[in-house]
């Protein structure tokens, strides 16, 4: 399958996510272009989440296929799908808090590391210079997120917004091509929301990225979706530009709560 | 190439030529029952930082390191007495004696940390499935398991334990095991190997979705974590000379916990606790004899000092040792 | 057949009474409580005394030995268990671990390692028409401990499911958080639970003392044991999974005591030493195989 044929990165079709009785996700279809920014929303409890948990391989599809630039995912497991160039931050932050700053991303750099266990207990020559390599990265992705006076710090004492910026760029340092977001805004004052927005924008052209979006600031969605997709009981109820899905009757209803039957 | 290396071949030198200068003076300074205690503490050192590998770096939580310990022991052991011995026996008082004797228990050690390394994957594997409190039982459940073969297994000694085991380790090769062991641990934690065990102990969901093969690593951390109990027990059986199941019971996997658990996870401190209570019983011996109790009070003090370990240094301990967020059941 | 059927459901019977307290404490508190096979010892000590110094009946050394050992679980709550609620599980399991030690050590010093002689408090002769019609070896003792814990069993089912403290055990053990905002005081429903689920082994204790004739500071550590495999085996958190659980682990140990396994001629086990080994077995295949148990809920963690 070539790109011509396929211009998507991501694509989902007809995903089914159940857990026991409870269908999460329905029949969900959904595709991403390479460079685009995706916006997942909905009410609590839509099934967004459970839509990244699926891409990323920590659940199992009822029913369905996803398949980055063709390559099905299904079946993967979660580290094998990260390989393959997607990542991902929690909704629930889940940094690895008893460990520094530059650990956190030096640990998710770990792929790009090219000596083996003995090397390693032996300091050899290739060590030294693949750790420097990294740690220069890492400061270097620091420095771009402002975070680089806190290197040293143990992630789990950064102020709240600070850990979730970290969590991005604990993300990037995998050097993904697909990123999933999920709810990076939530708990920040609107100036924070403001920077975090002008950020991400400038993400996609830095790192060639493209983006999938949770979140439930309607002013940050709106200002830097290319398109919307708009869940509901785990099925789509509405997707399009922004402004299609601002004045749509039935995304208004379903944040306003549903008539009674 | 040489500006990299020779820094630390100096050090490792000069570290040599210490432990040859104890090997060579102890023994005179001090008597047989020192110098035993000595190989003890340095057995202890290996034990205790390969299941700091396990417990403290990667998170795993395992009681039951001692069986490592074992088999590694016994396998070495049961060559020696059936092969080992007469495969020597010919160079006997020969100039080259104890240098064969040194490269046979190189080779020994070798071949006792893989057995105990097989062992580690045994177990490893069931880590991939269970998580904290059930591991622990887990790994409990394969130490048992291993005593009880041990003691019913008749070619190794069965109940009476095994016997006439050549002394071939020395409190130098012992000392050098120990250097050797803390220097690859401390080098694997300072690599991404390390900070991969690292991430998983602090968060097994978020590992995996940067890419981090968690159930490679915490089988790795077992097979890696056994191979050094495994090269202590061959090192320890050679010295003793006698080896009894009961050497490797709950109460050595225990002490090993114990020693990790006061360490806090730091390399050092590990070293520190692990000297402080090979120690203990040895000091309690005497107090015993004063006061003619009529069993070993060691394990009463162990579990009161991993109490108050929890009790009161846990903020420090913890935050070293165990993960920081709440989690690793089952169910949340 | 019928005979070891019978042995076997004796013995599940005990494992049950020491099963219950692991899952009923597991449930509220998401702890292996390590120290519950002491608990079950000291209850049997209890019962030894009360028996054999200040010869009480049967049936009030049995409460007597259910106070005491309601009184322990609730001391090592509230001294052990409760300044870490809110630390890491590991911490809590391995303060668990030191407990149990330190009871077993401290019962060593006390008591020294020697078992002693339990009092034969109920007959123990076979019941004679019984052996006479149906061939069945049946003792007076086996048909006194499977009544009394059947009534304790059913006991402890109203408790749970009728009274107004079972109803919040069942929250806590459904959801901390919310049954603490719905205003239930889950410190208080945390001690019950423990002092409930100590009783019932402390009782345990008494029953196990008297059916074996002895008892010893470490004959705790394998019917805990065992209990606790027999616990994970129902299902841990299930109050019906641990006594299926146990019922199920006293078959198997039972069938495996008259075994004899050659592996190979030089290592030959025999039921005594597989009886043990066995427990083991069983619970790393349960824990590989199902881990949720036979009568729990498989759950999957939120991310
Ligand atoms: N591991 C799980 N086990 C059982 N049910 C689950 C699990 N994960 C999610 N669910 C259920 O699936 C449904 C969708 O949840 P999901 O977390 O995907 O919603 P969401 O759209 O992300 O909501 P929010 O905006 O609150 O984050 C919910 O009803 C939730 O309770
Ligand atoms: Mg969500």
């Amino acid at each position: 399958m070539d790109s011509v044929s396929d211009p998507a990165l991501l694509t989902l079709e007809s995903c089914t996510v159940s857990f026991g009785g409870l269908i999460a996700v329905d029949e969900l279809s959904l595709q991403v272009r390479p460079g685009e920014l995706v916006s997942l929303i909905g009410p609590n409890g839509a099934g967004k989440t459970t839509v990244f948990n699926a891409i990323t391989g920590v659940y199992p599809l009822a029913r369905g296929d996803i398949r980055l630039e063709g390559t099905p995912l299904g079946g993967l497991p979660p580290h094998r799908v990260a390989r393959l160039g997607v990542a991902r931050t929690f909704q629930n932050i889940r940094l690895f808090r008893g460990l520094t700053v530059l650990d956190n991303l030096r640990a998710a750099m770990h792929h790009g590391s090219d000596y083996d266990l003995l090397r390693a207990a032996l300091r050899s020559r290739r060590w030294a210079a693949t750790e420097a390599r990294l740690q220069a990265k890492a400061r270097e992705l620091l420095g771009l997120f402002e975070l680089e006076g806190r290197a040293e710090e143990p992630a789990g004492s950064l102020p709240y917004g600070e850990q979730r910026r970290l969590e991005i760029v604990r993300a990037l340092a995998t050097g993904p091509r697909l990123l999933l977001l999920d709810e990076p805004a939530a708990g920040m004052n609107p100036a924070e929301t403001q920077r975090l927005m002008d950020l991400i924008r400038s993400l996609i052209e830095r790192f060639s990225l493209t983006i999938l979006l949770i979140e439930h600031d309607m002013r940050l969605v709106m200002g830097v979706s290319d398109r919307v997709v708009v869940l509901n009981h785990g099925r789509e109820i509405a997707a399009g530009t922004p402004q299609q899905i601002a004045g749509d009757p039935a995304v208004i209803e379903a944040y306003l709560g549903e008539p009674t039957h | 190439m040489w500006a990299h290396y020779l820094p630390r071949l100096v050090l490792y030198v000069a570290i040599g030529s210490v432990l040859v200068g104890l090997d060579v003076g102890l023994p005179r300074l001090l008597n047989a029952y020192l110098v035993q205690i000595l190989v003890f503490v340095a057995c202890n050192i290996v034990l205790a930082t390969s299941l700091n590998l396990i417990n403290g770096i990667a998170g795993q939580f395992s009681i039951g390191h001692a069986g490592f310990m074992a088999i590694g022991a016994y396998a070495t052991a049961w060559l020696s007495t059936t092969h080992g011995q007469r495969l020597l026996a010919p160079y006997e008082g020969q100039r080259l004696e104890p240098l064969l004797i040194v490269a046979y228990l190189v080779v020994l050690m070798f071949l006792g940390g893989l057995a105990a390394a097989l062992g580690g994957l045994l177990i490893g594997l069931p880590s991939l499935r269970l998580r904290g409190d059930y591991l622990a039982i887990a790994t409990l459940g394969f130490g048992e398991i291993i005593r009880v073969l041990l003691l019913n297994l008749e070619p190794v000694g069965g109940a009476t334990g095994l016997r006439g085991i050549p002394q071939y380790s020395s409190l130098f090769l012992v000392l050098v095991a120990a250097v050797v062991t803390v220097a690859a641990l401390h080098n694997l934690g300072n690599s991404v190997h390390g900070r991969s065990l690292l991430a998983i102990r602090e968060d097994e969901t978020a590992a995996e979705a940067l890419g981090i093969d968690c159930a490679h690593y915490k089988t790795s951390a077992f097979v890696i974590g056994a191979f050094f109990a495994g090269v202590a027990g061959c090192l320890y059986a050679h010295y003793t000379q006698f080896i009894h199941p009961r050497s490797f019971d709950f109460m050595k996997s225990i002490e090993l916990v114990l020693i990790v658990v006061l360490g806090g996870g730091n390399l050092r401190s590990v070293i520190l606790a692990a000297v402080a209570i090979t120690l203990l019983p040895e000091g309690l011996r005497l107090v015993k004899g004063a006061l003619h109790l009529p069993f070993d009070p060691r394990m009463a003090i162990y579990s009161a000092l991993l109490i108050a370990a929890m009790l009161v240094r846990r903020e420090r301990v913890l935050q070293a040792v165990l993960p920081g967020r709440k989690g690793g059941g089952l169910r949340e | 057949m019928s005979q070891q059927l019978i042995n076997a459901i004796s013995l599940g019977a005990v494992y049950a009474l020491i099963a219950l307290g692991y899952t009923m404490v597991y449930g509220v508190l998401r702890l292996i409580n390590f120290a519950h096979g002491e608990v079950f010892m000291v209850g049997s000590f209890i019962g030894l005394a009360a028996l054999s110094v200040f010869h009480l009946p049967f049936a009030l050394a049995v409460l007597v030995a259910m106070v005491g050992a309601a009184l322990l679980g609730a001391v090592i709550e509230r001294g052990a268990y409760r300044p870490l609620r809110s630390a890491p599980r590991l911490a809590a399991l391995i303060t668990a671990i030191g407990v149990s030690l330190l009871l077993q050590n401290l019962g060593m010093l006390i008591l020294g390692a020697a078992p002693r002689a339990y009092p034969p408090a109920i007959d123990p002769a076979p019941i004679a028409w019984l052996e006479e019609r149906a061939g069945v070896v049946v003792t007076r003792q086996q048909v006194v401990i499977l009544a009394a814990t059947a009534a304790i069993l059913a006991g402890l089912s109203l408790i749970v499911s009728r009274t107004k403290i079972g109803k919040a055990m069942r929250a806590v053990s459904e959801d901390r958080q919310a049954a603490q905002l719905m205003g239930i005081n889950v410190d208080r429903v945390i001690a019950f639970t423990f002092c409930l689920g100590s009783a019932i082994a402390g009782a345990g204790g008494v029953f196990y003392g008297v059916y074996y004739g002895t008892a010893d500071p470490l004959m705790g550590l394998m019917p805990g044991i065992k209990a606790f495999v027999a616990a994970v085996l129902g299902g841990i958190g299930s109050v019906p999974g641990a006594m299926l659980g146990a019922l199920l682990m006293g078959l198997v140990e039972t069938g495996v005591s008259s075994v004899t396994l050659r592996v190979s001629p030089s290592l030959v086990l025999t039921g005594s030493t597989l009886r043990d080994a066995v427990a083991f077995a069983v619970l790393i295949a349960i824990l590989l195989l199902r881990p949720a148990g036979l009568l729990g809920r498989p759950g999957r963690e939120k991310v």
